[in-house]
């Protein structure tokens, strides 16, 4: 499958190692060059150093070809924005967003992007380990 | 009319102070603190301190009956994201975003804001129309800037004036929808039988491609070509 992740901070780094062992496809964006240094020398995937919401730097990387587009930077407004991008304007059939804060990643999850809420699945689990010890 | 205006950087503090002077009544939300201090103790209780993301403070702005939120910061994505919140969680405004990188035009256009406004291609309109000798004055953009209705005033030299509408080929992506005429106070929406005049201003709606080919119909004299930006 050829996936692309924007944003190469500790989760875009571990989840490009991990789908590209499994032999995906990965090609991996940030607009800092140095950040794909975590990858390691054996990363097989592709990197592009560029802005995530930049349309015309996105059709370069590829993004047409994308069967998934998955945005973990650390700002919730870039992957908003970037997902919807691809999303809208790049017909990626599949489009996954972190977004921190639970109530725009409720919003947005109602348009029909796939998001996913650290701080809504760091609550519930904390939540389940406490009412598990008691 | 009652706007919200996000972000008090120059363009919403000048933009607040506009919109009161017009007597419109406004509310600006600014979350860095240092430029909220500075503005406070002119702009009052209208100026609100935090996160136009933020649902609650967007209650407190009074999104719930403003008419208008104006999305104004430094950067396209928060501008993205803060209209397209407004639109889902408050029925009532209209939103307007200020798009800092001008390619951002179309991809907001494409995710359902209603209105942007950007600044550089203000300044191409502008320069533009210093330029050109023939004046053609952009008025409303639609689409992203894809259609515009543009007014322009006919010169004697026009090859139209004198001439019935009728017997004008307009480019295909064209129709003049009104004249209006030196003294005389009525609009005129015009008929096959209209004749134009010099003097006349002429209103169209016409596409972005056909924007050139318009003006050599209405300035052949000393036509240029219009530089799409």
């Amino acid at each position: 499958m050829k996936i692309m992740i924007l944003g190469c901070g500790k989760v875009g780094t571990r989840l490009s190692q991990v789908l590209s062992k499994e032999g995906n496809e990965v090609i991996i964006i940030d607009r800092d060059i140095e950040a794909f240094k975590q990858l390691g020398e054996d990363f097989k995937g592709k990197t592009f150093s560029g802005l995530g919401i930049d349309r015309m730097f996105l059709k370069q990387t590829g993004i047409e070809k994308a069967e998934v587009f998955i945005a973990v930077t650390n700002n919730d407004n870039i992957n908003i924005m970037s997902a919807q991008i691809a999303k809208r304007l790049f017909n990626v059939p599949r489009v996954i967003v972190r977004i921190e804060d639970p109530v725009r990643a409720q919003v947005f999850q109602d348009l029909d992007i796939e998001t996913y809420c650290p701080t809504t699945v760091s609550v519930k689990s904390i939540h389940k380990m406490l009412t598990k010890k008691s | 009319m009652y706007m919200i205006i996000v972000g008090a950087g120059k363009v919403g503090y000048n933009l607040t102070k506009l919109l009161m002077n017009k007597g419109h009544e406004v509310a600006v939300i600014e979350k860095n603190k240092e430029r909220y201090t500075k503005l406070v103790d002119e702009l009052g209780e209208i100026l609100i301190l935090g996160d136009a993301i933020d649902v609650d403070i967007l209650k407190i702005a009074g999104a719930n009956r403003a008419d208008v939120l104006v999305a104004t910061t430094g950067q396209d994505e928060e501008n993205l994201v803060i209209c397209q919140m407004v639109k889902i969680m408050f029925i009532n405004p209209k939103t307007i975003a200020l798009v800092n990188d001008p390619q951002n035009e179309d991809v907001f256009a494409g995710l359902g804001i209603d209105s942007t406004v950007s600044s550089t291609r203000i300044i191409d309109m502008l320069i533009e129309q210093k330029m050109d000798t023939s004046m053609i004055t952009p008025l409303l953009a639609l689409k992203g800037g894809k259609v515009e209705i543009i007014q322009a005033e006919l010169t004697k030299n026009s090859p139209l004036a004198g001439k019935q509408l009728i017997d004008v080929t307009l480019p295909s992506e064209c129709i003049i929808i009104s004249v209006i005429r030196q003294g005389q106070e009525d609009v005129v929406i015009p008929r096959g039988n209209t004749v134009l005049n010099a003097g006349d201003t002429v209103i169209a709606l016409v596409s972005k491609d056909n924007l050139s080919a318009l003006q050599n119909i209405l300035f052949k004299q000393n036509s240029r070509t219009v530089v799409g930006s």
